[in-house]
């Protein structure tokens, strides 16, 4: 963790980021090479070998795991820039109702792209991107009164929406009897599980790109955390700050439950633990989160896959359960500081 | 240093015939003042008349429904956010932060206006936060998280950013609200040094006799029209607070300093005053 310096230098972000690459590296390895089959990982990438070890590796785990980073940097990503839009660290797309929102976009598009001649896996993120965009603006729309956002206002009006959401999809696959393919589980508890390489690189294009131009937010974002007035009196142009965040962040979290269906607590756990070792500073924070976020995802996704040996548990569950108790625990401690 | 040397030359502030509100019914209405280059103008006035407006007004965070702002002649409107926050400043009422940005990092934040969108800071900019937090007296607090500092300490830290913005227009909005009397007294002498070097400062004052101890022209405001505007010993009178304020308010010279003394009647004094035959019980009124 080291002495929080008192500002950002370049060293320091360097040092920060070049030490989580190399731990996500390091936990890319580990994670791949643990599963409820054992192999050999030299075996594995020796050419020479019978080439099993090989195909559950390359074809099956490799693959997973770098899904799980993408899907977890993308959704740290959006957690840490909601957060500092809402000015609050409870603010996460699960919590806000915007998987929700991706997720019932998605369910719709299945159930369309079964009566139309287009492929599903063209229609999926885009049903999941709207369905966010359009649970983002209406939970926006809730928990604003007078163009001054209401914090706790918006977290319930996003407890609604999830809620709302998942009912919503209960009742689509209730009446058109069209999972087959993506259980409903899927949707609700999410799933990592792909060995489609062309997934794993259009998930990391749409995470690279939105984190791109998030990051480029960053000082914004600072700035923004003052309040929005304060922030328009430093010269950042607050609305198209806030447009600009508002759908690419959608966007992301469109394109992580598209792939892997709703994965609770990633954007509020570890924008938070992040913070807390680097310091709020958004051009670290941004940058740091997504790592720390693969890291974690992997992790969770690893242990989802091995901790029973009889089956597999949903990766959604692990995180919910540690997300659940660490939202309770913030909840209680702003609590405290708003009754101060 | 350096802008503020060149802020001679600019920061001008001119209100003209501002009329504007928030939902339906005009809360500011037909307000017209001006602040010359290196001016010291104070907005006074009752809870609710209009004051933080005016000075969100001329930050350009709203536009006036009529009249028009200018900044050294140039309409508010027609300038950019960036433009307008490489001018002015403002030290707002209140901040309220929820994330522990360092004090350092919170004064680094006024360099917002003159960086790129995700460009680290220069030795410079720096050195501009570094005197602000000296001359702000809050350097010791640098390196610590502004969500644990006193209300007091975080209108110091609030006017240090402003300062490291290096504006030639520095609003404050009731800056001295949190403040102990000392260290308001302290601010609004730095804010005379600051006046000194060419910055223009608008402020807006609950503290009539700060207002009447450190400002040129005093604004006085009623329900959000101008009910008086002139000098300190020209607004600052018995008759002008009686009647805004509702309340009777007394003013003297103090012969040492030779500024105004403000002092607002209790009721008991009040009823006394009324019935000053009734010698005998003045615990008795209706
Ligand atoms: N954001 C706002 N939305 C709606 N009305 C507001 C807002 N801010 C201030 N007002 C109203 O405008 C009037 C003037 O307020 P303000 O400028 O804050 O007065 P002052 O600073 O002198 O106390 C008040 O009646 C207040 O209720
Ligand atoms: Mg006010």
């Amino acid at each position: 963790m080291g002495a929080v310096q008192s500002h950002l230098t370049r060293r320091r972000f360097v040092t920060v980021i070049g030490s989580l690459a190399v731990l996500l590296v390091v936990a890319i390895v580990v994670c791949a090479s643990i599963g409820p089959v054992r192999i050999d990982l030299f075996e594995a990438i020796d050419p020479r070998g019978d080439g099993v070890d090989a195909t559950i590796l390359l074809r099956a785990r490799v693959p997973r795991v770098l899904l799980a980073v993408a899907v977890g940097a993308g959704l740290a990503i959006a957690g840490a820039v909601l957060q500092a839009l809402l000015r609050n660290p409870l603010a996460e797309p699960h919590i806000l109702g915007v998987s929700g929102g991706a997720a019932f976009g998605g369910v719709l598009t299945l159930f369309a792209a079964s009566r139309l001649p287009l492929p599903s896996y063209l229609l999926t993120p885009v049903g999941a991107f709207a369905g966010a965009l359009a649970a983002m603006l209406i939970v926006y729309r809730l928990g604003t009164v007078h163009g001054r956002l209401q914090p706790y206002t918006f977290l319930l009006a996003g407890v609604v929406c999830n809620a709302f959401t998942g009912a919503l999809i209960m009742a689509v696959n209730a009446m058109a009897d069209l999972f087959q393919t993506h259980g409903i589980l899927f949707w609700l508890m999410g799933s990592l599980a792909t060995s489609s390489y062309r997934l794993v690189l259009s998930s990391f294009a749409y995470v690279i790109l939105g984190g791109v131009l998030l990051g480029m937010q960053a000082r914004a974002l600072n700035a923004l955390s003052l309040g929005e007035e304060s922030a328009a009196q430093l010269g950042v142009d607050v609305a198209s700050v806030r447009r600009t965040c508002f759908v690419v962040s959608s966007l992301m979290v469109g394109a992580a439950v598209a792939v892997s269906g709703m994965i609770g607590f990633v954007g509020l756990i570890v924008p938070h633990v992040t913070r807390l070792m680097f310091g709020p500073d958004h051009r670290l924070l941004v940058p740091a989160s997504a790592l720390v976020g693969g890291i974690f995802l992997a992790t969770a996704d690893t242990m989802a896959r091995t901790i029973s040996s009889s089956s597999e548990v949903p990766v959604g569950v692990i995180t919910a359960l540690c997300g659940g108790p660490f939202f309770v625990y913030l909840l209680r401690r702003q609590g405290e500081r708003h009754f101060r | 240093m350096s802008s503020t040397a060149e802020g001679s030359a600019r920061g001008r502030v001119d209100v003209e015939q501002v009329t504007f509100g928030y939902h339906r019914d005009a809360v500011v209405r037909d307000v017209s003042f001006r602040a010359p280059p290196g001016g010291f103008v104070g907005i006074i006035g009752p809870n609710g008349s209009g004051k933080s407006t005016v000075i969100k007004l001329i930050s350009g965070l709203m536009a006036p429904w009529s009249g028009h702002i200018a900044l050294d002649g140039t309409d508010v409107a027609s300038l950019s956010r960036r433009e307008i926050g490489r001018r002015v400043a403002v030290v707002p009422q209140e901040t309220d932060m929820p994330f522990p940005f360092t004090v350092l990092e919170m004064v680094l934040f006024g360099r917002t206006p003159h960086l790129g969108g995700f460009a680290f800071e220069q030795e410079r900019d720096l050195q501009v936060a570094r005197s602000a937090l000296e001359r702000t007296g809050t350097l010791a607090l640098a390196d610590r998280p502004v969500t644990e500092l006193s209300g007091g300490e975080r209108q110091r830290v609030a006017l240090a950013r402003a300062l490291a913005q290096e504006p030639a227009i520095l609003l404050l909005d009731e800056p001295s609200a949190f403040l102990d009397i000392r260290h308001a007294v302290e601010m609004y002498d730095l804010l005379r040094a600051l006046r000194d070097e060419g910055v223009t400062i608008v402020s807006t004052l609950h503290d009539l006799n700060l207002a009447a101890l450190y400002c040129e022209h005093i604004v006085l405001l009623s329900e959000g029209t101008v009910y008086q505007q002139g000098a300190p010993s020209a607004v600052i009178t018995y008759e002008h607070l009686t009647a805004v304020y509702e309340t009777e308010i007394y003013v003297s010279m103090n012969e040492i300093t030779n500024t105004l003394n403000v002092l607002p009647l209790d009721g008991r004094s009040r009823a006394t005053l009324r019935s000053p035959a009734s010698e005998s019980s003045p615990s008795r009124e209706t």
